[in-house]
């Protein structure tokens, strides 16, 4: 019988988080995914940004998290070579009424702990950002941008590196209990069915999370997928953009606005778009709010062309606000009375990534409470250096030339590109393959080294990465993944037994 | 700083490069370099084995391949150096000279050259390009990778296929995909023509049976994983979805033919004037950019139908080249040549007073019965009739030029 003290459902930014929390401890600890890696949902799909904490109502989880987790995202970076930048945000009034909710907005940031908050006028705008519109701007040095797919995928691999254990393709179908208080977690799993059993659950499903809680019978909470659409840019445009430019947020809206975002990468965002929709799985992009992207994006940013827009994506909000009331829920970290063993995590859409740090700190704490542990001696914040394996906040082409001389001594590949917009090396792709601890999907090695992500999306490294992963790890291109085992890239090999005759 | 250690440095080694190199050399450069970014010379040639290449140029009708080892043997032949696997990450041009940057295999370095020509071809535009509704399944490729996988990877990406946009290397995937058994259902293509010559249309399409559908836009795709279908919906003479004619075609793979774009990332860091119509260099007769000693040809400077043309132009980039390298350039008073509204585009976009020029131009969109025209200084010195042209198809007419006046292109449909 596999035997586990503690089970996270879902590998996203908050499961993982806490399962590096919970890594620290002589627990054993393990995650269980539905997807075939981590960071394949909504901790994926956002913006990126590291909130300062002023939207949110004083006393609240999402005001105390944000401020806590905007704290310690610097360190937490710095640990785990994530690309993080604190490079303010300018949330812009261009009505009195507006300048007047700007006010209010300082007044509640300052109560919830948020530092540095400034109203400047448009003389002090136009030093930030040249040719900004608006005529008031609270400015919040505090707020910054984060790569969230590194991060979240950061804190799986740290978690997973000091002994945290990871189920892909794992979805949890039922949870019961047996009589000595252990629950038993029925697993959908390419296998069929399988089950393992643990002393505490810590629900983190995101999207999911309403369903996992049923199964405890938890129900005072449904999830509505509320879908954010964006439009990634070519980097072309990455000086525009000098912070992050919000308008004042409407009373009931349940997002920011549509507005642009810088990425640590360079290239800019716009969106994103606020539509409920059923589907929890549903990432489509829309033609109608495709069009208003891509309009919205020409009224503010007027040098952009039409080969700017390079992907579209969309992400899904965890809310528990239906439709009818909208605006925000605060976060739900709850324990049931008749299961204490069980944590329900609920709602932590905007500000999660930022609150993630803080969240998994509080769920330690309640962990604390429910089990016994001890902490390990010798657990290290940063990841040990490993041989071969690439592990810098951004890729090497970010960096002078001497990063890279350096590391051609040691390995020639550092200077064979696989990706000509993003100029990633093949030592870098090769470093993203061995990193990967679940199945080897495209998507996943996207996630990791940026393959893929550039203007030409894959048109020259896809092919390329392709024979790299037959020569070099012997899967053959019939078997392999787009992002995961449904979604095979191809039909198979054309002539004999597969492999090019000379490439 | 010491002599510049290359007279001519060409990037890029596809049919533009190759033509360039062999220009230059005969021109009586004393050192060209060629440098390649794949593990061989022909790029993306290489990849085309269907024929129709060499018919203007060779007299004869040839694969991709076959054209390109017709350059590269005589690249062999003579002194012209290549560097293959070797990508450029900068060039900056220098008081004297031009420097660029090169990386490949174990190795960053700077090399410096008296002129470049840039001949780094087109890249093929995406799905972000035509916003594609619907989720982000596997399944969905440009032709051209697509192509490189068929022809020179052994796989085959899916078997039941739409291709979405008539470009030239959608039709001639069509064909390829179903002469290795998969079934092609349909062409789509949002404009009321096609975008590929009219021999592929007849070759690819019309021979296997494949429907070309005009004015008809993929509104859609499905499927979670892997493509599971599109929903195609034909397009008003306004250019918008009529919404309810849709049609769902099931398919496990959507392969793109929607444009191609001149791969300039590397002029635009160096500060090269582009012209937003071509995406390419503005350019002068003898395919200069803005930026003295560097030339530009082939379809980093503007999308080519054929090879054979590609050829051409780099001949002249890679003559130019090797003059400049030898007697440098006086600068001039360049003539301006502009166009008529029929026309998209007419290149070069400047010429040097009393030249002799080729000048390469396309219809906006396809004209019936009409007359071409060159005119300096309001006069006429070219003229001709035609039956019918379309976009798809590049002109190209000899004009030798008087030492003043502007120059017009102009094309006026006739009743």
């Amino acid at each position: 019988m596999e035997t586990h003290d503690v089970t996270i459902i879902g590998a996203g930014v908050v499961g993982n988080a806490i399962a590096r929390e919970l890594s620290k401890t002589t627990l054993r600890v393990l995650v269980v995914e539905k997807e075939a890696d981590v960071a394949f949902g909504t901790s994926a799909r956002n913006s990126g940004v590291v909130h300062s904490g002023i939207h949110y109502a004083p006393g609240s989880l999402r005001a105390k998290f944000a401020v806590q987790g905007n704290r310690m995202m610097q360190e937490l970076c710095e640990n785990l070579s994530v690309a993080y930048k604190r490079i303010g945000k300018l949330t812009v009034a261009s009505t009195e009424h507006e300048m007047d909710k700007l006010h209010e907005l300082k007044i509640q940031g300052e109560k919830n702990g948020v530092e540095g908050l400034q109203i400047l006028n448009h003389t002090q705008m136009e030093q930030k950002q040249p040719g900004i519109a608006g005529l008031q701007a609270l400015f919040s040095p505090t707020t910054g941008i984060i790569n969230p797919i590194a991060f979240t995928i950061a804190l799986g691999e740290h978690a997973h590196a000091n002994g945290a254990q990871y189920r892909f393709l794992s979805e949890a179908t039922s949870i019961s209990q047996n009589p000595d208080g252990l629950y038993i977690i029925n697993l959908k799993t390419p296998k069929g069915s399988e089950t393992i059993h643990t002393r505490l659950i810590i629900n983190c499903a995101g999207l999911h999370a309403d369903a996992i809680a049923r199964m405890t019978g938890y129900d005072e909470f449904t999830v509505y997928p509320c879908r954010g659409e964006y439009y990634v840019l070519d980097k072309r445009l990455s000086e525009e953009l000098n912070l992050l430019i919000y308008p004042v947020p409407g009373a009931h809206s349940g997002g920011l606005g549509i507005h642009l975002t810088n990425t640590t990468e360079g290239n800019i965002l716009i969106g994103p778009s606020n539509e409920y929709i059923e589907d929890p799985q549903d990432f489509s992009s829309t033609a109608e709010i495709m069009e208003l992207l891509k309009a919205e994006g020409q009224a503010l940013l007027p040098s952009l062309q039409t080969s700017d827009f390079i992907r579209s994506f969309a992400g899904l909000r965890p809310k528990l606000n239906p439709p009818s009331v909208g605006g925000f829920h605060d976060f739900v970290i709850h324990r049931q009375t008749i299961h204490p063993h069980v944590i329900h995590l609920l709602g932590i859409e905007s500000p999660g990534l930022t609150a993630s740090p803080a969240i998994a700190l509080h769920v330690f704490e309640m962990v604390r409470d429910l089990i016994p542990f001890q902490m390990k001696m010798d657990w290290n914040p940063s990841f040990e250096q490993q041989n071969g394996i690439y592990r810098q906040p951004y890729p090497l082409s970010y960096y002078e030339d001497e990063v890279r001389l350096a590391l051609l001594h040691k390995d020639p590949d550092f200077g064979t590109l696989i990706c000509r917009c993003e100029e990633i090396s093949k030592a870098e792709v090769h470093s993203a393959i061995l990193r990967i601890f679940g199945p080897i999907t495209l998507v996943g090695i996207k996630q990791r080294c940026r393959t893929m992500t550039g203007r030409c999306q894959g048109g020259f490294c896809l092919p390329r990465i392709i024979s790299m992963l037959e020569q070099e790890f012997g899967h053959r291109a019939d078997t392999q993944l787009y992002k995961g085992p449904q979604s095979p890239l191809f039909s198979g090999y054309l002539r004999g037994d597969g492999g090019p005759a000379n490439v | 700083m010491c002599k510049p250690q290359w007279d001519v440095v060409v990037l890029g080694g596809g049919p533009a490069g190759l033509a360039a190199a062999l220009a230059a050399e005969k021109a009586g450069a004393d050192s060209v370099l060629l440098v390649e970014r794949d593990n061989r010379l022909g790029g993306i040639l290489v990849q085309c084995i269907h024929p129709g290449f060499g018919l203007h140029r060779f007299g004869k009708e040839l694969t991709g391949p076959e054209y390109a080892h017709l350059d590269i043997q005589q690249v062999s032949k003579g002194k012209i150096q290549s560097m293959l696997n070797t990508f450029v990450l900068q060039i900056s041009s220098q008081e004297n000279h031009i420097d660029i940057r090169l990386m490949r295999t174990g190795i960053v370095e700077t090399i410096t050259t008296r002129s470049v020509v840039l001949a780094m071809g087109c890249r093929e535009r995406t799905a972000g390009a035509i916003s594609l509704a619907g989720p982000r399944p596997a399944g969905i490729y440009t032709a051209g990778a697509a192509q490189r996988l068929v022809n020179l990877q052994n796989i085959l990406p899916g078997k039941n296929v739409v291709i979405a946009g008539s470009g030239d290397i959608g039709l001639i995937m069509a064909r390829r995909m179903s002469l290795e058994g998969a079934k092609v259902h349909a062409v789509t293509e949002i404009l009321p023509y096609a975008g590929g010559l009219a021999r592929n249309l007849n070759q690819c399409l019309a021979d296997f049976n494949i429907p070309l559908l005009l004015s008809t836009k993929v509104v859609h795709v499905y499927g979670q994983h892997r493509l599971e279908g599109v929903r195609i919906a034909p397009l008003n003479p306004q250019g918008t979805v009529i919404a309810d004619a849709y049609q769902d075609i099931p398919c496990d793979t959507l392969l793109l033919s929607v444009g191609l774009i001149p791969e300039n990332e590397l002029s635009r860091r160096a500060g090269i004037l582009m012209d937003s119509t071509t995406g390419g260099p503005l350019v002068d007769e003898l395919c200069m950019t803005s930026v003295p000693g560097v030339f530009a040809c082939g379809n980093a400077l503007h999308v080519h139908d054929v090879a054979d043309y590609v050829s051409e132009e780099a001949d002249v980039a890679g003559k130019s080249a090797a003059r400049f390298a030898r007697c440098g350039h006086d600068p001039q008073e360049l003539i301006p040549v502009s166009h008529g509204p029929q026309l998209r585009y007419a290149l070069p976009q400047k010429i040097a007073p009393g030249s002799t020029t080729t000048l390469s131009f396309r219809v906006a969109k396809p004209l019936g019965r009409c007359q071409v025209e060159i005119l300096q200084g309001g006069k006429r010195l070219y003229h001709k009739n035609h039956l019918r042209l379309i976009p798809s198809e590049m002109i190209r007419v000899s004009v030798e030029f008087h030492t003043a006046g502007a120059v017009e292109v102009l094309c006026e449909e006739r009743p």
